[in-house]
């Protein structure tokens, strides 16, 4: 099925758009036309295709978590995006992006990444379509995550730490957008996420929908009919967009978003944008974000760096207003428990923005009671979390301090 | 209605065959005091039309030097409420005065609201460096109720119709950024500026200013000789940065500031 939204300026309703410097509207219309060309060429497609399944291991497994779903209470169901290649559902975007930029004659692709795993998976697209790759990373988010920034440089990427503003992922996307402006006849912006200006929400959620689609069939395979709530976690929302278009469609699943509660939205130290913030634009799009105020961005806080951002993609505002999805949050107590459990009973460590998810799952199956089905999006595996998880769970001694440096 | 101040600024220039000379400072950099005290030398040496800058906390459209004022002003604590009050004691020197803001300021103290407050403080209009006309519906309404002008930013990259449009919703000036970039000093201006602004000329009568890069008198002149404005920022706020104290960075203000004014001079 073809969405409806967005309309042709990019508009879900109220939210989306482009609030961005003139200079960058040309190079916006450009990636607008030459997507909607892509999408209409069969040869395009079709090697699309056959690069995410021979590259990426996609189609996913959807799984039926058994002893999960006993502890749960309900019949979970996973949809296991942790076995891509990189670990998480970002690899459709990159790899659909990077085709894009070939496509279109840029040799070089830049990125924002907060927790580094779209700069990983960026890092790798462009390694594998031959394009040059530069990702700007927080300082604050490059020493929190040393293994990617080295994932990255070993996959040919150059990584800029970014040390203006609050050193983290929106002002990693501030400095990608000030490299767009002065670099587009050359490079194009591999934007991470569902959010942003016309056209990449609609083009992210393109190419992430494979996540619902595969997973409608799946459900529909084993089940024979379509499971009660569909639930992923919502930081700028790729994932969850991904996996909700498949169903917006279907009215008796319920469409479940979960944010990330940091201590809870009552204490202010949260990411809950739909929850906990308000109505705004912030890069390049009208829609909820965490503001002062006079308009002045906040910083989010989450255990989880992906989920980590004060800004959510104007679809999933759009989503809210018409109340087609729900969107609650999970601290990150909660999410930490739903990890616990999962390495537990299934012996699979979730990334923790994934366990954001599987926590609104369990508040869900208590909700709806042993006879519901509920598919939960597994985005992305635990690896390179379970540093956070070990201090968390108090299974090292002290935290590891890479000695590399801080002057580049 | 009668002409905007900003109208009558560039019908004087005009007469007297020279450019105007716009100067940007963040509101409340280095500090409140001291940024009326900046702005008010900034007219005394020469400057015709102030901008004051709103600071923000993701200025994606501005380099090293304004981000570092724009942190220094929101550490100080300036609020919208003083930036309206900055744009008013500016305003009171004669010069007219605009402000420039990123949108969501201005969307989240609400659009109505803030153009009849800067109406009401002397203000002239707002330059907005990521708000297109294409998203401008509420701001073209409250700027008519409020006669505030509008002054939309152009590039290089901008097609000849995207000028057109623009130009036509524009009012005030129009705002031709000369590079491809953030703002920021360069060592040379920018070759595309020249055509940038002859591509304007077929398509408004409306003044056009440009900016991005100029730091010098004789950048400015070279300016000078194709745009009806040469809009300086960066190389002003660097005075007060660089400064040891306040008087020396006030004097560096006026030196740069002079130096710019025989430059605009044709």
């Amino acid at each position: 099925m073809t969405s409806t939204v967005p309309d042709a300026s990019g508009h879900f309703g109220r939210f989306g758009g482009r609030f961005m410097p003139e200079a960058l509207i040309a190079p916006l219309d450009e990636i607008t036309r030459a997507w909607q060309e892509a999408q209409a060429d069969p040869t395009f497609t079709a090697e699309l295709d056959r690069m995410l399944r021979e590259y990426a291991n996609v189609p996913s497994p959807l799984y039926e978590a058994h002893r999960f779903s006993e502890a749960a209470g309900a019949r979970v169901l996973l949809k296991r995006e942790d076995l891509n290649h990189t670990g998480a559902h970002k690899i459709r975007n990159v790899i659909g992006q990077a085709l894009l930029a070939k496509r279109i004659g840029k040799p070089r692709c830049i990125a924002e990444t907060g927790a580094g795993q779209h700069g990983v998976a960026s890092a790798t697209a462009c390694a594998y379509l031959d394009l040059e790759c530069t990702v700007y990373m927080g300082e604050v988010d490059t020493e929190r995550q040393a293994l990617n920034v080295a994932r990255m440089r070993m996959l040919g990427a150059e990584v800029v730490p970014v040390t203006t503003g609050s050193r983290t992922l929106k002002d990693a996307i501030n400095e990608a957008l000030r490299d767009w402006v002065a670099s587009v006849d050359t490079t194009h912006y591999l934007f991470g996420t569902a959010a942003g200006p016309h056209p990449f929400p609609a083009m992210v959620r393109e190419l992430t929908r494979g996540i619902g689609d595969e997973a409608r069939a799946q459900c529909l395979e084993l089940l024979g009919r379509l499971p009660d709530a569909a639930v992923a976690c919502v930081g700028g929302g790729s994932n969850a967009i991904g996996l909700f278009t498949g169903f917006v469609a279907d009215p008796d699943v319920r469409l479940v978003g979960i944010e990330a509660g940091g201590d809870g939205v009552e204490t202010g130290r949260h990411a809950a944008t739909i929850t906990g913030g308000s109505v705004g634009v912030l890069h390049g799009a009208r829609s909820y974000l965490l503001q002062d105020e006079d308009g002045q961005t906040l910083e989010s806080h989450s255990i989880s760096a992906g989920l980590d951002y004060p800004g959510v993609g104007p679809e999933h505002a759009y989503l809210a207003q018409t109340g087609r999805a729900e969107y609650r949050p999970a601290t990150d107590a909660q999410a930490m428990a739903a990890f616990e459990l999962l390495c537990k009973t299934e012996g699979i460590i979730p990334a923790i923005e994934s366990a954001h998810a599987l926590a609104g799952a369990l508040t869900l199956a208590q909700e709806l009671g042993p006879d519901a089905t509920i598919l939960v999006n597994l985005s992305g595996r635990g690896d390179k979390d379970v540093h956070t998880a070990a201090q968390y769970f108090g299974l090292i001694e002290e935290p590891v301090v890479l000695d590399e440096g801080t002057e580049e | 209605m009668s002409a905007s101040p900003i109208t009558a600024l560039f019908d004087r220039t005009r007469a007297e065959d020279r450019a105007a000379l716009v100067g940007y400072l963040p509101a409340g950099f280095p500090d409140k005091e001291l940024s009326i005290a900046a702005i008010e030398t900034m007219v005394e040496a020469g400057v015709d039309l102030v901008e004051v800058g709103l600071p923000y906390s993701d200025p994606v459209m501005d380099g090293p030097t304004i981000q570092a004022a724009a942190d220094r002003a929101l550490a100080g604590g300036t609020r919208i409420s003083d930036v309206i009050e900055i744009a008013g004691r500016s305003a009171a020197t004669g010069a007219p005065t605009v402000v420039m803001t990123y949108w969501n300021p201005v969307e989240r103290y609400g659009v109505d609201r803030f153009a009849l407050e800067l109406a009401a403080a002397g203000g002239a209009g707002l330059i907005t460096p990521d708000m297109i006309p294409d998203e401008a519906e509420e701001w073209m309404a409250a700027s008519e109720a409020h006669g505030l002008d509008r002054i939309f930013l152009v590039a290089p990259s901008s097609s000849d119709e995207r000028l057109a449009m623009t130009a036509e919703a524009a009012s005030g000036f129009i705002y031709a950024t000369a590079v491809m970039g953030v703002t920021g000093q360069r060592e040379q201006t920018s070759s595309l500026a020249p055509e940038l602004v002859g591509r304007l000329r077929k398509v408004t009568d409306k003044p056009v200013g440009v900016g991005l890069g100029v730091s010098n008198g004789a950048q400015a002149h070279e300016v000078a000789g194709f745009a009806d404005a040469v809009i300086v920022g960066s190389a002003l706020v660097r005075c007060l940065l660089d400064a040891p104290d306040a008087e020396a960075g006030l004097a560096a203000l006026r030196r740069l500031v002079t130096d710019l004014r025989a430059g605009v001079e044709r």
